[in-house]
């Protein structure tokens, strides 16, 4: 497939190419997508609120097309992050699923080499993590938490600019075809 | 079937996971424990590196501190060097003026407590001469300051005025090759001259050789240089080597160990007591004197101590003896029967026109007729201790500790006592003058060694525990009264001696000076 900046959604699932990673780098990039999580903000708690996770969930949901292995990346990587916090196991681990599925449903049917798309998805899903988070709180675990959008718009559009930079490192890392 | 699987796989694996996912969360929510293998295997695959990039991270944070950021340790260590440097001035300057605070003082302490009328001064400079040790202070006749006056500190004696200027004096220091000063030690009350060798030490001359004394014994003032006066510390016996016929003693001035900043000149000197030393020995037992012996009656008045020295009032109550008796010395042909000297007044007792000195309280000294133990039996009789208080009187424990010995026995046979005995009186600053201890003596020059007739060894003296520090020779007079409990005087070398006696021995030149004067022969028979 050839990038084309004026065309940002594909015309036939055919038109999308599936890019293909080495083995420790689904290893690997999770990992350090965890480990910043959890490391950084002990420096630099300003970088807290960057969810590197979801980042990586949705860079390598959408660029795999996959939506099993969208859904699967996004289980393992929110248990895992599930077990670094103090919550009951499966809330980021479900709320990361469902991403990794519907990332890579839209990466089927979008350019998500667009910078752009890039940027919305990130943002989009950055939104849709951290509502689907708030409302499965409530109601699985009846936590009274609050939901400010404007500080959640905020937070998605930087983490969405994070996240195109991330993605443009994270293609260098893809078998060439 | 299979079709329909195909067909909506990816949901259903969705929902699978997703099922999956909530009963996990369920159990976890519900019994409030999880799943533990996985955060197990979540936390054992994160931490091992953390734990590397955190190593990493220190490292290189360590590197940056230590490597890279000390681009600017040189300056600061400079810098702190600098200041650490003006501490250590400000630390020194400090500790200068605390050492001038304290040691004014003690001085000024020193000064309300000594009896002596002193004046504060200030060392202000030193002489010019590369040996001499000399130094200046800032006193001088204006303040009252004249030549001749000791100098000391609360630490002991400094020095002694050599020349007194109007606004200065010049002060010839313990430790110059000159000075000389009469001391006395404190154990063994062995007088001694004090003299400066040009070094840190001194050395104490005119110490028969068979005295005791220690090292680490203190040495006073005993006064008889009439300079310095009596119980002044000088310093510490530092080493104590044997010699002939006087032993080799380096003392350590205590007054000039701390230096020499603020001292004191003594306007008037007071004579003060010499600390006791500690005896270890232990008593003797002395029986009370047998009943019916006139002699052992001790005197009705006290003895007190003649205005001039011991000589003179000896010789005075030997005048007085032979006036009583209508004898006159040296004009009698041989053959003339010697006057009685068993009817001399109580020995040590004052010379006619005395006042008379409050009755002793140690007169328990007076022994049994002649004991072996010449220490004790041939010491001085009762009378004699009598006037010199237990303060000033060394120590003699044998004799005080025997609580046998009952206050006031008679001092019967022991007359050989009486010429010793006034030599106690002398020490005694409560029945004499300050310088009554050395009336009549020779002053010690101002620069030059005390003469060694002023404070003379005479260890015949010296090695009675009863004699007082300081006897002066005197005492041979009563020579003959050690060849036996008689009194008639006879030449000491052709009596034998008493049993249990002191072996005579040859007066020093002083004494058989001073009893050529008083008319009595050197062996204590008069013409």
């Amino acid at each position: 497939m050839t990038y084309s900046g004026e065309r940002i959604l594909l015309s036939s699932q055919r038109e999308g190419q599936v890019s293909r990673f080495r083995a420790w780098v689904f290893l690997a990039v999770p990992l350090l997508a965890i480990l910043f999580q959890v490391y950084v903000p002990r420096f630099f708690p300003f970088l807290s609120f960057l969810e590197m996770p979801l980042l990586v969930v949705v860079y390598f949901a959408i660029m795999r097309r996959n939506q099993v292995s969208g859904l699967m990346i996004g289980a393992l990587v929110g248990l895992a992050q599930d077990s670094l916090t103090n919550n009951p196991l499966g809330m980021f681990g479900i709320v990361k699923t469902l991403v990794g599925y519907f990332a890579a449903s839209v990466g089927v049917r979008l350019d998500v080499e667009h910078g752009l798309i890039r940027l919305l998805l990130g943002f989009f899903f950055y939104l849709f993590h951290q509502f689907l988070y708030w409302v499965m709180s409530r109601a699985l675990l009846g936590q009274q938490m609050t939901f400010d959008w404007q500080r959640t718009a905020v937070l998605a559009a930087l983490n969405a600019v994070v996240g195109v930079a991330l993605f443009h490192l994270l293609d260098k890392l893809r078998e060439p075809a | 079937m299979e079709s329909l699987l195909n067909r909506y796989r990816n949901i259903t694996v969705l929902l699978l996971v997703i099922m999956a996912q909530l009963v996990l969360l369920a159990v976890s929510a519900k019994n409030d424990q999880d799943v533990r293998f996985i955060r197990i295997w979540t936390v054992t695959a994160v931490t091992p590196v953390a734990r590397i990039i955190e190593g990493f991270r220190g490292g290189s944070t360590g590197f940056l501190q230590n490597y890279i950021l000390l681009h600017d340790t040189r300056q600061e260590n400079q810098r702190l060097r600098a200041e650490l440097d003006r501490y250590k001035m400000e630390n020194v300057f400090l500790r200068n003026e605390l050492n001038t605070a304290d040691r004014a003082k003690a001085l000024q302490v020193f000064q309300a407590h000594t009896p002596s009328k002193t004046v504060a001064a200030t060392i202000i400079a030193t002489g010019a001469g590369s040996n001499s040790k000399v130094v200046f202070v800032d006193r001088g006749t204006a303040s009252g300051v004249q030549r001749g006056m000791a100098v000391v500190t609360p630490d002991g004696i400094v020095g002694k005025v050599i020349a007194a200027y109007p606004t200065a004096s010049q002060v010839l220091l313990i430790t110059d090759a000159d000075f000389a000063a009469g001391v006395i030690f404190e154990k063994s009350q062995v007088h001694g001259t004090l003299k400066g060798q040009g070094t840190p030490q001194c050395k104490v001359d005119y110490v028969a050789f068979e005295e005791k004394v220690e090292p680490g014994e203190w040495v006073y003032t005993s006064g008889d240089d009439r300079i310095f006066p009596r119980g002044f510390r000088v310093g510490i016996v530092k080493a104590v080597r044997p010699g002939q016929p006087f032993k080799e003693i380096l003392v350590d001035p205590s007054g000039t160990q701390r230096g020499l900043d603020d001292v004191l000149i003594l306007i008037e000197g007071v004579h003060q007591r010499i600390p006791d030393a500690p005896s270890g020995s232990q008593p003797i037992y002395i029986a009370p004197a047998p009943p019916g012996n006139d002699s052992a009656k001790p005197a009705d008045a006290a003895p007190v101590a003649s205005p001039g020295t011991e000589a003179d009032r000896l010789r005075s109550q030997y005048q007085t003896l032979g006036e009583e008796q209508k004898h006159t010395y040296g004009e009698n042909p041989p053959g003339t029967k010697p006057p009685d000297f068993t009817k001399l007044p109580n020995p040590g007792a004052a010379a006619p026109g005395q006042a008379p000195a409050p009755a002793p309280a140690n007169r328990t000294t007076s022994p049994a007729p002649a004991p072996p133990n010449g220490g004790a039996a041939g010491q001085a009789p009762a009378p004699t201790k009598s006037a010199v208080p237990p303060a000033v009187t060394p120590p003699n424990p044998e004799v005080r500790k025997n609580p046998a010995s009952p206050p006031g026995a008679p001092p019967v046979t022991t007359p050989v006592a009486p010429p010793k005995t006034p030599a106690k009186s002398t020490t005694s600053p409560a029945t004499a003058p300050p310088n009554a201890g050395t009336a009549g003596q020779a002053p010690a020059p101002t620069k030059g060694a005390v003469p060694p007739a002023v404070t003379p060894p005479n260890p015949e003296v010296r090695k009675n525990p009863a004699s007082p520090p300081g006897a002066p020779p005197v005492a041979t007079p009563t020579a003959p009264a050690k060849t036996g409990p008689a009194v008639q005087p006879s030449r000491p070398a052709k009596n034998p001696p008493a049993p249990g006696a002191p072996p005579a021995k040859n007066p020093p030149d002083a004494a058989r000076r001073l009893n050529q004067a008083a008319g009595v022969p050197p062996g204590g028979q008069p013409h």
